[in-house]
């Protein structure tokens, strides 16, 4: 069974028949193809695939995306300035070398502005404590962590 | 440039593409017609296959095709090869039995490859994998290593029927055996080297394409060595000729070992694009990679040292079955025998070792190397022996490493390997500073009022990197060669593209190696790229493991280097109207010495490929040159770990509070990307102790610890944040003085770890403790050794 799947990803309005079962993440990359957003687990572990959706983060593996009918979406690829100027969080990630092989990283990125947003001025272990559900096999979360005070850090001071 | 860009923080190149989701990885490359692959997976350990039906799957929507073990064997497609020879104790060699890419009369462990569903999408793929009716025989299964070689026993394989693959051994026994008869202390310890699912975060991935047109292959792969790939896939398995072949393994998530083999995926997807027409993908699911990636580790270890009695090693002996699993993986034998023994003198001057290793077949997924591959096995049979032996001696733990140290290099040990430099005093005593040890007995003691006991506990690791000289490995048994290659190709206006051999997963060599050519080339990063993973653009590479790259990659991009700079002298010479012998160069400039007559770089690029005043006579126009490096020597990282655990007596919860490393990498190009090396390295290096196990079920032989929830990787709230610092010995034979960092922090942590665990438990009378000490370990342990003291 298909069925008719309309929401706004990246600002876009975006619709597109597609299978009842389809997930979120394979929606993203494989109908619209931005391939940015990544799966890791299958299981909401990993949160490679985390997006945002109508303001919070979720995990687009471990939702269909019929679910996410008439929501407003944002993947990795809508986080830069049109421009090209990275977002404070993405410097910040960059500037500690919060990342290694990148395959977790847009997901981290995407949760860690959501987390600031909500939470800023979060201590070390807050930050550690919200990354429970993004795994890195790269980093050791070290430069993670330091990045994600940092790009907070900025994102406030940049309201 | 006048700043030196060896040593720099240089921010990375990659990072942009990563950052903003534009990383292409395997899974990201969708080609024109593209189809995709599901596996079916036997659900047993081990049966014969009585009959496989397909009829229901190939009538299901969207299917192509369906292939079983007969077709591909129907195909003459050979069976997966194993890249390193071991010679049995005996002479013989080692059992190497046939390991299909689909299998064959019988299945050997769970999530062994069945049969292949090509379909129209990715969905009905896997919807017809699941209508592919395969009836079993169910045999009874092993899935330890130290059962399997046990009389009655199920056979795996009808070539070893012990299930014994080889007993290998290294060291003189008689000569061990007599300084353990005159030794003053024999510390013994037995344990299990825990058995780990490397879990690199992007799953495998395989996209296979024939061009009928062009009558060849491209291979997307999600691999570490892409041209080593194509040379097991299509000299040992395909039968096909290398430039029919091109290989692409373009970002890669990962690898940790894990990507390092030729996998049955990657040759069925590859095989099955010809016989369709179009191009075939597949990508693992996080449940496929638990049960089909190559582990790592998995060790039953008896180890023993014996001392004099001011505790000076005399002697090691260590007895060592491995388990390899179901089939013999690429570099599956060489992990427990020539990348394990050879490490066992550590750092320290004990004369005399022995070891002997017993490589077993069991009914569980191939075992093969993992982020140290060998050497963290290594450093925790010596690093847990020597802290024992400390404590029953009432030695220092510290002062009984430096009584036994390496001080002269070279140093030949008695497991073959020869040091050639190091300063093992320095790292420890800059570790032991850094992490406060004198302050330790304060803290404990701070610790215990609030009940909890806190443990400090070192570990002092050798590795042995740069793989590897070929000869020395050919002798060994390696069946390929272990050298690198690299390429400049200097460009008419000025930049520059290398090309390297060398394949990044993380490690940032788009940025370290554009240093090392940036730096020498005096010109700024930015102008030079790096290319890498693609063989039809590489001429040729053995890829990333074993923390090789920058010592034989990056060696072999200086050899080119060298080569154009050579090359710029002659023309400089030539424009300059001065003798080659004359011109001298730094950083950019060509100078004819005691003149001021001078050459940019770049004025010399332009004359090789605009040579209209030029050598013609002497020289051929263009600026491109290539190089091979085979090193002479193995490179030997060390460094000294101090971890310092806090332990709940109550619930077993262990937290390590505090965990310094100090490392000597010898020269260092960006400490910035070495610093994450050593953070993500650690880190593993703590799951391995902590977190991290890979159980099979006994019975069964299924994997229980099939998923995250099961299989523990550390989240950011199970490690601290690290003190980390380094010291430098340069490597003495290579120009860069580098030695290498990738797996230093698996390597020396685990031991590290549980040295700080069994100090806090010492005084309850507990030696031991095995790995991975979870709350539910410890605790146990706690309370029995409570029981035994009531």
């Amino acid at each position: 069974m298909s069925v008719k799947v309309s929401m706004k990803v990246n600002g876009k309005p975006v619709s597109a028949e597609v299978e009842e079962r389809t997930l979120l993440v394979t929606f993203i990359r494989e109908q619209l193809r931005l391939t940015g957003t990544h799966v890791g687990c299958d299981t909401a572990q990993c949160g490679a695939c985390t997006v945002q959706m109508n303001g919070n983060v979720v995990k687009s593996c471990s939702m269909l995306a019929m679910q996410a009918e008439g929501a407003e979406v944002l993947t990795i690829e809508s986080v830069a300035a049109p421009d090209g100027t990275l977002h404070p969080m993405q410097a910040a990630f960059k500037e500690y070398h919060g990342l290694q092989c990148g395959f977790c990283t847009p997901g981290m990125v995407m949760n860690a502005i959501d987390f600031a947003k909500k939470h800023p001025g979060a201590s070390e272990h807050e930050v550690r404590e919200a990354l429970e559900g993004n795994l890195c096999r790269c980093t050791g979360y070290h430069n993670i962590v330091k990045a994600i005070m940092a790009g907070s850090k900025a994102m406030a001071g940049a309201k | 440039m006048s700043a030196s860009l060896i040593g720099a923080r240089v921010q990375r190149k990659e990072d942009y593409r990563f950052l903003t989701g534009a990383g292409q990885y395997t899974d990201d490359v969708t080609l024109p017609n593209q189809s995709y692959a599901a596996f079916v997976r036997s659900p047993h350990a081990h049966a014969t296959i009585k009959s496989i039906k397909t009829d229901k799957a190939k009538k299901a929507p969207g299917v192509l095709a369906v292939y079983t073990g007969e077709d591909v064997a129907g195909a003459k497609l050979g069976g997966l090869p194993c890249g390193w020879l071991i010679t049995d104790v005996n002479g013989q060699p080692m059992k190497e039995p046939p390991h299909p890419v689909l299998a064959h009369g019988k299945v050997r462990y769970v999530g062994d490859h069945v049969a292949v569903v090509v379909a129209e999408t990715q969905e009905q793929a896997r919807d017809a994998a699941e209508l592919v009716e395969v009836s079993y025989d169910v045999l009874p299964a092993v899935v330890d290593a130290s059962q399997a070689t046990k009389k009655g026993a199920p056979v795996l394989h009808d070539i070893a029927p012990d299930n014994t693959c080889y007993v290998w051994a290294l060291g003189d026994k008689a000569a061990v055996d007599a300084a353990f008869a005159k030794a003053a202390h024999v510390t013994k310890l037995e344990f299990i080297n825990n058995r780990l699912i490397p879990n690199a975060i992007e799953p495998r991935s395989a996209n296979g394409s024939y061009s009928r047109a062009d009558d060849n292959y491209t291979l997307y792969v999600a691999s570490q060595n892409p041209h080593v790939e194509r040379l097991l896939m299509t000299a040992f398995v395909m039968g096909l000729p290398e430039h029919k072949v091109r290989v692409v393994a373009p970002d890669v998530g990962g690898g940790f070992g894990s990507k390092i083999y030729l996998y049955a995926e990657d040759v069925v997807v590859t095989w099955a694009s010809r016989q369709i027409g179009r191009p075939v993908k597949w990508t693992a699911d996080r449940s496929e990679s638990f049960v089909s990636d190559a582990h790592g580790r998995d060790h039953h270890t008896v180890a023993e040292i014996a001392m004099d009695k001011d505790g000076k090693f005399v002697g090691m002996r260590v007895h060592t079955t491995a388990n390899i699993g179901a089939y013999l993986s690429t570099f599956a034998s060489c992990v427990p025998t020539i990348l394990y023994a050879t490490l066992l003198a550590g750092q320290y001057t004990t004369p005399l070792i022995f070891c002997q290793v017993t490589a077993v077949f069991t009914n569980t997924a191939p075992v093969d190397a993992y982020r140290g591959a060998g050497r963290p096995e290594a450093t925790y049979v010596v690093e847990r022996l020597v802290e024992t032996a400390a404590r029953e001696m009432k030695i220092d733990p510290a002062e009984i490493r430096r009584r036994n140290f390496i001080r002269e290099f070279p140093y030949q040990t008695p497991v073959a390997l020869q040091y050639d430099t190091g300063n093992y005093e320095a790292t420890l005593d800059a570790a032991m500073k850094m992490a406060d040890v004198s302050g330790f007995a304060k803290r404990k003691e701070e610790a215990a009022k609030r009940g909890k006991l806190r443990g400090l506990g070192y570990a002092a690791y050798i590795e042995a990197c740069g793989i590897a000289p070929s000869a020395v490995a050919g002798s060994l048994g390696a069946r390929a060669g272990l050298f690198e290659a690299g390429e400049i190709r200097v460009h008419p206006t000025g930049s520059v593209t290398v090309f390297t051999g060398s394949h990044s997963h993380g490690q940032g060599h788009e940025t370290t190696f554009a240093q090392v050519v940036a730096d020498r080339l005096g010109m700024a990063v930015e102008n030079v790229d790096i290319v890498h993973g693609d063989t039809s653009k590489i001429l040729f590479g053995m890829g990333t493991y074993g923390s090789r790259s920058i010592a034989v990659g990056g060696t072999a991009i200086v050899k080119a280097l060298d080569k154009i700079i050579d090359k710029g002298k002659k023309i400089a010479a030539h424009l300059m109207e001065a003798s080659e012998g004359d011109v001298e160069y730094d950083k950019g400039v060509f100078k004819v010495a005691g003149t001021d007559k001078q050459k940019a770089f770049g004025e010399i690029a332009f004359a090789a490929y605009v040579p209209h005043n030029y050598p013609h006579d002497k020289l051929e126009p263009g600026l491109n040159e290539n190089a091979f490096y085979d090193p002479t020597n193995f490179t030997f990282p060390a460094g000294s770990y101090v971890c310092e655990v806090e332990i709940d007596p109550d619930t077993g919860v262990t937290k390590v509070v505090n965990f310094t490393a100090v490392d000597d990498f010898g020269k260092i190009i960006n400490p910035m990307i070495v610093e994450g090396q050593v953070h993500g390295g650690l880190t593993q290096g703590i799951g391995q102790a902590l977190t991290e196990n890979c159980h099979y079920d006994p019975e069964t032989g299924q994997l229980v610890t099939g998923s995250f929830t099961d299989y523990c990787i550390p989240r950011a709230d199970d490690v601290p944040s690290y003190q980390i610092d380094t010291r430098e010995t340069p490597c003495t034979h290579n120009p860069l003085g580098v030695k290498g960092c990738g797996e230093a922090g698996a390597i020396g942590a685990p031991a590290a770890v549980m040295n700080a665990i069994t100090d806090a438990l010492w005084s309850m009378g507990i030696k031991d403790i095995s790995m991975p000490a979870t709350a539910q370990t410890v605790w146990k342990a706690i309370q029995s050794a409570s029981k035994k003291a009531a």
